[in-house]
């Protein structure tokens, strides 16, 4: 069992249906952060079904970060605000690791499955999920600052 | 990571006791599968109804799992909870296993 080291929650919230966090970039401490979003949402009265959707792409964008913003490196902090505006979800993720490659968004395209099996992908599906699960997603360098921003749509 | 294989009615099945399988456990997943499986029936049945949560590591744990079998074995998965359900949806990887809504269908619980 992973023991996952819980998230600090950031004070003043700035709003009262607003999360602030901060966690260090690594797989251990990711579990930590994903339970607090999602209690987080459950309290806001969010469906199981819509928190589900909101933990898989924000699990999938904070693997990458520890994954690769953060390779070859002690783990920085990740800085985690998650804010509903109207009929939407939105979650800024701001990090000092490396930049994504081409400081651009990876466009999560659908591998091609009807291969042998023995050639079945065993990964490349976090922005695929990213992608089919959120309604926008944004991503800024900004000097030596990753800032990514997942909205879903409540409706 | 917690796996548990009991054999009977010509499949092994395999049932995943913890409640995530993400990448944080992705290697030993895949790492314990390779031992469950070298041994038994050919049919693998993953009962996955504990699971109620999987990223895009655990499922590419259990693609590799299915890879790694030997040859002429077979890897079914059972019970997908539904954020589970959603992820092999979403990745179209639903089209590359037969999977069953509950284990208990194809393998009867052994009353204890």
């Amino acid at each position: 069992m992973v023991r996952s080291r819980p998230p600090t929650v950031v004070y003043p919230v700035s709003s009262p249906g607003s999360l602030s966090l901060q966690f260090d970039g690594c797989v251990a401490d990711i579990r930590g952060a994903l339970d607090s979003v999602r209690s987080h949402l459950a309290a806001l009265g969010l469906s199981d079904e819509r928190c589900g959707a909101v933990e898989i792409a924000l699990a999938e964008a904070l693997n990458n970060i520890a994954e690769h913003a953060f390779a070859g490196r002690p783990p920085g902090p990740v800085y985690l605000d998650a804010e509903v505006e109207g009929t939407c979800l939105r979650i800024n993720l701001f990090d000092l690791g490396c930049p994504l490659p081409g400081q651009t968004l990876p466009t999560g395209l659908h591998h091609d499955l009807d291969v042998a099996p023995d050639a079945l992908p065993e990964g490349g599906f976090g922005w695929l999920l990213i992608r089919e699960l959120t309604e926008e997603v944004s991503y800024i360098r900004s000097g030596a600052e990753n800032r990514l921003t997942l909205v879903f749509s409540l409706e | 990571m917690n796996l548990h294989s009991t054999h009977g009615n010509g499949i092994n099945l395999i049932t995943v006791t913890d409640t995530r399988i993400d990448s944080s456990v992705a290697i030993s997943f895949k790492d314990t599968m390779r031992t469950l499986t070298e041994q038994g029936p050919d049919h693998i049945l993953l009962d996955l109804s504990n699971v109620a949560f999987i990223d895009s590591s655990g499922l590419g744990a259990i693609v590799a799992s299915m890879k790694q079998l030997g040859r002429g074995k077979q890897l079914d998965l059972a019970g997908l909870t539904p954020d589970v359900a959603k992820v092999f949806r979403l990745t179209r990887m639903e089209t590359v296993f037969n999977i069953h809504k509950n284990a208990a269908s194809l393998v009867p619980r052994p009353v204890s």
